[in-house]
């Protein structure tokens, strides 16, 4: 059996993404993700300025998951077209992920990355732990979402996934707002929180920043119903990100909706081939369990 | 080890030149010779550092550079550090080896060459006052710029020296990026495999944000001590390094940022 997945017109070997900020810093390791079976691979999230982000610690594993607050560190739109040229090389899809502040920072930086061959633009309205962006700024509300996606729309000359926060009190609404601004998928969900760690011997929180979005298994139940959620409110196709680790995770989040998956946190759980691991153990399940194909099973549970 | 930060208390702090310290953390880390930590100064940052004595305490070996290390340094015996670790794979030890280090690349070095009773070690500083860990090798092969103690020259002179007697197979090496890419180059020349140690900024410290990565490979966690087959294809390797930001800069602007 295959799992060649149609993304809203791309065509993914697989439907395994790469997440945004998981290794997507330079071509060379998006080559060893895509390498190690990814069907699809995103970069890590760009804005026009080049940005030096959060102090240390930025990146932490806690018992059942992880919490970051990198501030979005990237090498600004500049640093962006001398990294990532000639992508036709890599023989599977790149994703660009782009963050502003006002819906013009997005259409700068869109427009900047036009001649590069990104198939498909993500823009998070969702980061929990950078001030004048995602949820600190607002972004993750049904008017901003709305506003930013016709915006970026317009500018794109490629689909456009609008990646949304697990926090939203209501996200299908919010979900409905990026269909209706022109989106093309939903990317459910960014990290959840934000969270805090204390280091009780030191009485001090342990994140430079002090607060952090947590991803990996902690969150999967939360974004599965996110996934559910959004399933039921628009038409368009979902990339289901958070807490997946394994082909039946994989699984669970095709029956809530997604028709992609992403992974982030899972890099650190099973190696840089935890996307070949999951196809593997995706394959194996359905074959077990008498289905043909993903198609079959996606969206299952609304029935 | 935990994976969130754990505060030790510093047992002893020991002066090794005027610009080095050595902090002895109470505790025991299972580390390999070549692996890393993570120290983190609460409110202040977190940066990783090589570990220098592996025991029933662990040493970190310090040299006076930037905004962290400055705080550091004006620690006191008894007082706490926060340490998260072991990362990286370490070295692999191997007979009929030469060791190169530059400055204080020998930090990482030290617990190899103590495993490997016949190889030889050559330490090379800019001056007398740079040196360290020579009470601790009196058998290493000084080398100095500018001749203060030991030979006047430079490590790659003393390890030509070395290779062209014969029974060298193995190099390691950890110290200034420019000086290991010679050292590299000079055994690509002479046949014999080299693992040289690479030092990047770092976020995670466990192969996840990709800040660290050279050549496709995070240096977290692949690394630091990479091999000369890995090497060889690493374009970056002695050229360019990341900032915090992640934009890829020349090698020598990389080096001077991390002294801020
Ligand atoms: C270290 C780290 C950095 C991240 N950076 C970004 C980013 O720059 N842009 C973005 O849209 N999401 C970012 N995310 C969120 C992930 O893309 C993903 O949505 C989230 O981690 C949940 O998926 P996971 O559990 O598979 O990690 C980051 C996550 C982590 C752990
Ligand atoms: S520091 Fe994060 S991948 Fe190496």
């Amino acid at each position: 059996m295959n799992l060649e997945t149609n993304l809203c017109g791309i065509k993914l070997k697989n439907p395994t993404i790469l997440a945004s900020g998981i290794l997507g810093v330079s071509k060379s390791l998006l080559k060893n993700v895509i390498e190690n079976g990814a069907g699809a691979v995103t970069i890590k999230s760009i804005s026009y300025e080049p940005r030096d982000g959060h102090k240390n610690p930025t990146i932490l594993e806690f018992d059942s998951g992880m919490i970051n607050a990198v501030g979005y560190s990237n090498p600004g739109l500049h640093g962006a077209l001398d990294e990532f040229t000639d992508l036709k090389d890599l023989n599977a899809p790149v994703f660009a992920s782009v963050i502003g502040k006002e819906p013009e920072d997005f259409t700068k930086v869109i427009e900047g990355l036009g001649n590069l061959d990104f198939s498909a633009i993500e823009i998070p309205l969702s980061c929990p732990h950078t001030p004048g962006f995602g949820t600190l700024a607002g972004q993750d509300s049904p008017e901003k979402t709305l506003e930013i996606t016709k915006a970026v729309v317009k500018a794109a000359k490629v689909p456009v996934f609008v990646k949304l926060s697990p926090n939203t009190k209501n996200i299908g609404e919010v979900a409905m707002a990026a269909e209706k601004g022109g989106a093309s998928g939903i990317t459910a969900v960014n990290t959840l929180g934000p969270g805090m760690i204390i280091n009780i011997e030191a009485a001090k929180p342990v994140m430079g920043f002090k607060i952090g979005g947590l991803s990996g298994p902690a969150i999967k139940p939360i974004a599965v119903r996110c996934v559910y959620d959004v399933y039921g409110s628009v038409k368009i196709p979902i990339i289901g990100v958070g807490g997946i680790t394994t082909g039946k995770d994989a699984i669970e989040m095709v029956m809530a909706g997604a028709t992609a998956i992403g992974i982030g946190s899972g890099v650190n759980y099973r190696g840089n081939d935890v996307f070949t691991k999951i196809c593997n153990e995706m394959k194996d399940w359905i074959e077990k369990n008498n289905y043909n194909s993903l198609e079959e099973i996606r969206g299952i549970v609304h029935e | 080890m935990s994976k969130l930060p754990e505060m030790v208390k510093i047992t002893k702090i020991t002066q090794e030149n005027p610009y080095v310290k050595t902090f002895f953390l109470d505790t025991e880390i299972e580390a390999k010779p070549g692996q890393f930590v993570m120290l983190w100064l609460p409110e202040i940052d977190e940066k990783p550092f090589s570990i220098s004595y592996i025991g029933k305490e662990t040493g970190i070996t310090v040299e006076e550079k930037g905004k962290f290390t400055k705080a550091m340094f004006g620690l006191k015996e008894g007082q706490k550090i926060g340490i998260r670790g072991p990362y990286g794979n370490g070295f692999t030890p191997k007979e009929n080896s030469c060791i190169v280090a530059g400055g204080c690349g020998i930090a990482p070095l030290s617990t190899l060459a103590e495993k490997m009773n016949n190889s030889v070690l050559i330490m090379g500083t800019r001056t007398k006052d740079r040196l360290i860990f020579e009470n601790r090798f009196p058998n290493a092969n000084i080398v100095t710029d500018d001749g203060t103690v030991g030979k006047k020259g430079f490590t790659t002179d003393v390890l030509e020296e070395f290779l062209k007697k014969g029974n060298i197979k193995n190099v390691y090496t950890c110290g200034p990026e420019i000086m290991m890419k010679k050292v590299f180059e000079i055994c690509e020349k002479h046949n014999i495999e080299c693992q040289a140690s690479l030092e990047r900024f770092m976020k995670c410290g466990f192969g996840v944000c990709g800040q660290c990565e050279v050549g496709g490979v995070c240096v977290c966690k692949e690394g630091p001590v990479i091999l000369s087959d890995k090497l060889r294809k690493m374009k970056d390797f002695g050229s360019h390094a990341r900032l915090k930001s992640g934009k890829r800069v020349p090698i020598s602007e990389y080096a001077k940022w991390r002294c801020v």
